[in-house]
C-alpha cells in the first residue's frame, strides 16, 4: 500500500518511452494516415445561426466528374432520444446524431449540414459550394440570461424544463434546473456579520488544441469497419459510432492515433459517423479533417456562464452560510457541465450551510463539450472572487481565511459524500511557505490567490501484461496517451515487478486488443488504469512464482518475491524473471498477466494558485509576472508529467483569464473562429510556471496516486482576475479581462 | 443499519432526508428503498452513482454495505 | 494536366514531385512526399505547427507555395536528428519532458534549431519572442524554455 515508502522506479523523471518518435515526426497523428484509393470528404455548414432547412439539394454537387458520394441526417437508421453509454456519462442519440448532421433545423453558425466525399480535398471543397439549400432563418438567442427569457426564441420545441416542482406546459430554453441543498441558509446568512454577493459572466472558450479532429475509415464489403482518428477514447467512439450506425461493436475497430491534445473535447464523434457513411457508399476509404475555423464553429467549446454567488461570514473569518446561483449555456443541444458545476462550486469549504441553484439552457451556439474539469472553473472563479472579496474587507490573509475554513478528511460534501483524506490544507500551507507569497509588489502590480477542487473519476480499464522468453515484457493497455502516460505505466508496471522500466515496452492497443477501456480523460488514467496496470504485474508475479515453486517442487506460498527474483523460503533457490520466463515452455507455457477492472476510489485533488499581475494602466495590458500552481498529487508516478498537467492546467486557466473569448457577431456569426483572434498564451506572454507537487496520498492506489489532469485549470481563473483587480483598482464582473475591458474599467472607476 | 441520504433532489419525491435500511448488498438496499418509497424510479437510480462511505462508486450493483454505513446517491461525474 | 513539375532537396534528399499551382507546401510534403511530421494546426499562418525552414529560413509552410520550392533546399523535423541519434536540442526536449501530446514539437523543433543557429545564445525573453510563433496547448511553455535554454548551453560547448 502507500505507506513512505522508498521506490525505484516510481517518481523517478524517465525518459518517455514515446518520445523518441515524437521529436522526430514519426509519431501519427490523426490527419497522418493515408490508404490507398483514399478519396476525401468535407462538411457544409451553416451560416446561420438559426434556421429551418426548407430544402437540401445534393444533385449538382453529385453531377459534379470528381464527386463520389454525399451524407446527410437520412443516412443514419432511425435515432431517438435515448441515452447511450459512450463515455462516463450518458449521451443523448438523437442530439449526438442531429448535431454531426443536421435534421430539419440548424442550430449555430457552423453546424454541419450534410458531407461530400470526391477523389481530391480541393474537389471536396469545391463541391459544397454545388450544394442548394433553402433555409429560413429564425431569431436567435446568443446569451445564457435572454435564452432564460420567457419570449426567447425557443430551440427545441420538445425541452420542457426538467427539475422544476410542477411539470411545465410550454416547451423552454432552459433544458434542467438542479439545486443542492445543506443546513439552513437563511439561519446562516442571519448569523453573519458581513455578507458579500458578485454576479460574473465567463465566455464561450474553446479547449483549443492545437491538431484539428481527424479520421482516415474504411468500411469494408462485409460490414467491418475500421476507423483511425485521433481520440481521447476510441472505445467510446467505437460504442457512439456503433450506435449510431447500429453495427455490431466487433466489426468496428478503432485505432487511436497519437492525439494532439483533447482537453476533453475528443471523448465525442464529429467526423467518423459521417465518414463511414461514405465509405460504405463508395467502397473506398474515407479521410476527414476539420479545418482550424470548423474545429472552433463545429466542435463542442466550453460552457458560457452567467453566475451569482452570495456568502456570509462572522468577522472571524468563518464561513457561516454559501449560496450560488449558477447559469450554464449548453449550446444548440442540452447538456452543460451544470452538474459537476454545482457540485463543485463551494466544495474545498467546510460549510454547514448552502444553497445551489443550476440551470442547463441551450443557445444558438456549437453543443458544449467537456473541457477540463467540465463546469468547475466557471463556478470556482466565482466563489472564489467573492472569497478573496471577503478577505479585503475583513482585512484577513486570503490563505489564513481559506485555512479558517478549509475542507478537509470528514468535511460532508454539498453533494453528499464526506472527503476521504485530501491535500487542501497542505497546498494552503505550501503556498503560505513559498518565496513567491513573500515577495513584495511594486505599483501597478497584484497579487492574487484561489484555490480548486476537482472530484476525479475511476472507471474500466483492461491490460495484458505480456511476458517474453528473454524476461522483457509488452504492456498492452487502451489509454490514449494525452500526456505522458505510457511513462507512467511502465514505470508502476517497473516497481512493480521490481525489473528495470526500460525492459518493459508500453503500447497502447486498438479495441479489437483489449476489453473495453474509459476514455482518458477525467483524471482517470494514471489512476485507474495504473491499478490495472499493478494488476496484471500482480497476477504475472503470482504466475512466475507458481513456475518456480514447479521448478523447486515447493508449494507457491513457499516462494517469495523481491528484487524482481522469486526466492525459495524451503530452501535454496533465486531464479529471476529472465530466468523463470525463458523455462516458461517447460513450466506451462509462456506467462501473460491481465488487469481487468472498474476502479473506485478515485481520490479527489485541490489545487491552490498564485498569480502576481502587472497592470500597464495606458493601455490595460495584463502581464503575467510570477505564477506559483501547487496541486495535491497523491504520488507524482513521473513528476516530470505532474509539473507539466500543472503548468498546463494553470495556462489555459490564464488564457481564459486575460484573453480567450468566442466573439459573436449581432447576427450570431463567429467573427474569430483561428488562432490570430482567438488569442491563447504564447510563449512571450507567460513567465516560467513553479509547479508545487504536495502528496496526500490516495489509500485505494496502490502508489497512492490521485488524478492531477483537470484541477489545475480551476483556480487561475480567480488568481488570475484578483490579481488584476488589486493591480488595476477595479471590480472585475466579466472575462475575459482584455485590454480593452481593463482600460474602459480603470477609466470608469476614476471617472466615477 | 445502514443510512441512506438522500440529495435535495431526491428528497422531493422521497420527502424524507434520509432512512435506515437493514441491507448487506447494495441490490438488497436498492430494493428496500424503492419499495420504502415508490415514486423513487429504479431504473434511474440504478443509472445514478453512489458514495458508500465516502467512496464513489459507478457501478455498485455488486457491493456490499456494512451495517454502519452511509449511503449517498450521486449523478454520475465524467470529466475532460 | 495542368501539374506543375517540381525539383527540390528535401532534408538533402534531391526530390521531385507534382502538385497543383496552388498547393502548399505543406499538403506536399505531408501527401504527396509522406512527410507527415510536419503538422497543420491552422492553415494561417498562426500557429507554427508546420514549421519548416527553406534556405535555412525558418517559414511556416502552410504560407508557402510548393512550387516556390523549386530549386531550394527544404528542412523539416525529419531532417533534424543525425543518422542513429538524436539532435542534442530533441535531447534535450526529451530530458525536459518538454512535450506533453507532441503536435506542437516538430514546429518547435525546427523552430528551436533556427534560433540556435541565428543566435546561440538568446536570452530567455529573446527565446520567448523566437518562438511565440509556436503555440503549444500542453505545457505552459516553461519545460520548452528550459530544453530550448539547456540546448543552447550544451550547443556552445557547456555543460
Amino acid at each position: 500500500m502507500s505507506e513512505a515508502r522508498d521506490f525505484k522506479y516510481v517518481g523517478t523523471r524517465s525518459i518517455r518511452p514515446d518520445g523518441f518518435d515524437k521529436v522526430t515526426g514519426r509519431a501519427n497523428y490523426g490527419a497522418d494516415l493515408s490508404l490507398p484509393g483514399m478519396i476525401w470528404a468535407k462538411i457544409l455548414r451553416s451560416p446561420h445561426a438559426h434556421a429551418k432547412i426548407k430544402k437540401l439539394d445534393t444533385s449538382r454537387a453529385e453531377a459534379h466528374p470528381g464527386v463520389m458520394a454525399v451524407a446527410t441526417f437520412q443516412d443514419f437508421p432511425s435515432v431517438s432520444h435515448e441515452a447511450i453509454e459512450a463515455g462516463e456519462a450518458a449521451l443523448d442519440l438523437l442530439d449526438l446524431a442531429r448535431n454531426i448532421l443536421a435534421k430539419d433545423k440548424v442550430l449555430y453558425d457552423g453546424h454541419a449540414v450534410c458531407a461530400v466525399a470526391a477523389r481530391t480535398e480541393a474537389i471536396a471543397e469545391e463541391a459544397l459550394a454545388l450544394i442548394d439549400v433553402e433555409y429560413e432563418v429564425l431569431p436567435h438567442v446568443m446569451d445564457v440570461r435572454d435564452a432564460m427569457k420567457p419570449d426567447a426564441p425557443v430551440l427545441h420545441d420538445d425541452m420542457f424544463t426538467a427539475g422544476l416542482p410542477e411539470a411545465p406546459t410550454t416547451a423552454s430554453n432552459i433544458a434542467t434546473r438542479m439545486e443542492l441543498k445543506k443546513g439552513d441558509i437563511e439561519a446562516g446568512f442571519a448569523a453573519a456579520d458581513l455578507i458579500v454577493e458578485r454576479e460574473f459572466y465567463t465566455p464561450t472558450v474553446h479547449q483549443g488544441y492545437i491538431e484539428p479532429h481527424a479520421c482516415t475509415v474504411r468500411y469494408t464489403e462485409d460490414g467491418t469497419s475500421m476507423v483511425w482518428c485521433c481520440t481521447q477514447g476510441h472505445f467510446d467512439v467505437r460504442a457512439a459510432t456503433a450506435r449510431l450506425l447500429k453495427m455490431d461493436l466487433s466489426r468496428l475497430k478503432v485505432i487511436a492515433s497519437e492525439i494532439g491534445g483533447g482537453f476533453g473535447a475528443k471523448t465525442t464523434v464529429y467526423l467518423e459517423p459521417v465518414a463511414l457513411i461514405l465509405s460504405r457508399k463508395t467502397g473506398r476509404p474515407v479521410k476527414m479533417v476539420m479545418d482550424r475555423s470548423e474545429v472552433f464553429r463545429g466542435s463542442g467549446p466550453g460552457s458560457a456562464t452567467r453566475s451569482k454567488v452570495k456568502i456570509g461570514v462572522k468577522k472571524d473569518g468563518t464561513f457561516t452560510a454559501m449560496q450560488a446561483k449558477l447559469c450554464y449555456e449548453a449550446g444548440a443541444f442540452k447538456g452543460s457541465p451544470m452538474g459537476p458545476g454545482c457540485m463543485t462550486v463551494f466544495t474545498p469549504y467546510d460549510i454547514e450551510n448552502a444553497y445551489v441553484e443550476g440551470y442547463d439552457v441551450v443557445v444558438n451556439k456549437p453543443k458544449v463539450a467537456a473541457y477540463r474539469a467540465p463546469g468547475a472553473p466557471q463556478s470556482e472563479f466565482a466563489a472564489e472572487m467573492v472569497i478573496n472579496d471577503i478577505a479585503r474587507q475583513l482585512k484577513m490573509d486570503p490563505i489564513e481565511l481559506r485555512l479558517k475554513n478549509a475542507a478537509k478528511e470528514g468535511t460532508q460534501t454539498l453533494y453528499g459524500p464526506k472527503l476521504r483524506p485530501v491535500g487542501l490544507i497542505e497546498c494552503l500551507e505550501a503556498v503560505r511557505n513559498s518565496e513567491h507569497y513573500k515577495t513584495a509588489l511594486k505599483a501597478n502590480q497584484g497579487r492574487g490567490l484561489a484555490a480548486g477542487f476537482w472530484f476525479n473519476v475511476g472507471g474500466q480499464s483492461s491490460v495484458t501484461l505480456n511476458m517474453n522468453p528473454d524476461g522483457t515484457a509488452t504492456l498492452v493497455e487502451g489509454s490514449p496517451d494525452i500526456g505522458g502516460s505510457r511513462a507512467s505505466m511502465q514505470l508502476m508496471a517497473a516497481e512493480t515487478l521490481q525489473i528495470p522500466a526500460e525492459k518493459i515496452t508500453p503500447i497502447v492497443a486498438d479495441t479489437e486488443m483489449l476489453a473495453y477501456n474509459g476514455t482518458t480523460g477525467g483524471s482517470r488514467t494514471t489512476f485507474a488504469t495504473g491499478m490495472a496496470v499493478v494488476e496484471a504485474a500482480q497476477d504475472v508475479i503470482s504466475q512466475m512464482k507458481e513456475r518456480a515453486a514447479a521448478v523447486w517442487n515447493v508449494t507457491a506460498e513457499q516462494v517469495d518475491y523481491a528484487d524482481g527474483a522469486a526466492i525459495n523460503t524451503a530452501g535454496d533457490g533465486r531464479l529471476t524473471v529472465a530466468e523463470i520466463c525463458a523455462g516458461a515452455d517447460r513450466t506451462g507455457g509462456q506467462i501473460s498477466g491481465r488487469g481487468n477492472i472498474n476502479a473506485r476510489g478515485a481520490g479527489p485533488s485541490f489545487a491552490v494558485h498564485l498569480a502576481d499581475i502587472e497592470i500597464d494602466p495606458e493601455t490595460g495590458h495584463s502581464k503575467v509576472l510570477r505564477y506559483t500552481a501547487c496541486q495535491d498529487a497523491g504520488k507524482a508516478i513521473h513528476p516530470s508529467y505532474v509539473e507539466g498537467q500543472y503548468q498546463g492546467g494553470a495556462a489555459q486557466g490564464i488564457g481564459w483569464a486575460l484573453n480567450e473569448e468566442y466573439i459573436y457577431n449581432k447576427d450570431g456569426i463567429l467573427e474569430n473562429p483561428g488562432f490570430l483572434d482567438y488569442r491563447i498564451p504564447l510563449a512571450s506572454d507567460l513567465p516560467m510556471i513553479n509547479a508545487i507537487i504536495v502528496e496526500v496520498p490516495n489509500s485505494f492506489h496502490p502508489f497512492g496516486v490521485r488524478g492531477v489532469g483537470e484541477t489545475g485549470i480551476v483556480p487561475p481563473l480567480a488568481a488570475v482576475a484578483t490579481a488584476v483587480e488589486e493591480a488595476a483598482g477595479i471590480k472585475v464582473t466579466d472575462l475575459p479581462l482584455s485590454p480593452p475591458r481593463v482600460l474602459k474599467a480603470i477609466q470608469e472607476q476614476s471617472n466615477g | 443499519m445502514a443510512t441512506v441520504i438522500f440529495s435535495s433532489e431526491l428528497q422531493r419525491l422521497t420527502g424524507e432526508e434520509r432512512t435506515e435500511v437493514a441491507a448487506k448488498t447494495y441490490r438488497e438496499l436498492l430494493d428496500q428503498v424503492t419499495a420504502r418509497y415508490p415514486s423513487l424510479d429504479r431504473q434511474e437510480l440504478m443509472g445514478m452513482a453512489v458514495a458508500i462511505d465516502g467512496e464513489i462508486i459507478h457501478d455498485p450493483l455488486l457491493e456490499t454495505v456494512r451495517p454502519a454505513s452511509e449511503v449517498h446517491f450521486l449523478y454520475r461525474i465524467s470529466g475532460g | 494536366m495542368n501539374k506543375v513539375h517540381v525539383t527540390t532537396t528535401v532534408n538533402g534528399d534531391e526530390t521531385e514531385f507534382l502538385c497543383e499551382p496552388q498547393d502548399t507546401l505543406l499538403d506536399v510534403l505531408r501527401n504527396n512526399l509522406g512527410l507527415t511530421g510536419t503538422k497543420e494546426g491552422c492553415g494561417s499562418g498562426d500557429c507554427g505547427a508546420c514549421s519548416v525552414t527553406v534556405n535555412g529560413r525558418l517559414v511556416c509552410s502552410c504560407l508557402v507555395l510548393a512550387v516556390e520550392a523549386e530549386g531550394k533546399e527544404i528542412g523539416t523535423i525529419e531532417g533534424v536528428s543525425e543518422k542513429d541519434h538524436l539532435h542534442v536540442i530533441q535531447e534535450k526536449f526529451l530530458e525536459h519532458a518538454a512535450l506533453q501530446c507532441g503536435i506542437c514539437t516538430p514546429g518547435l523543433i525546427v523552430s528551436t534549431k533556427a534560433l540556435l543557429e541565428a543566435n546561440p545564445s538568446p536570452t530567455e525573453e529573446q527565446a520567448r519572442y523566437w518562438l511565440a510563433g509556436n503555440l503549444c496547448r500542453c505545457t505552459g511553455y516553461d519545460k520548452i524554455i528550459r530544453a530550448v535554454m539547456d540546448a543552447a548551453s550544451t550547443m556552445r560547448g557547456g555543460a
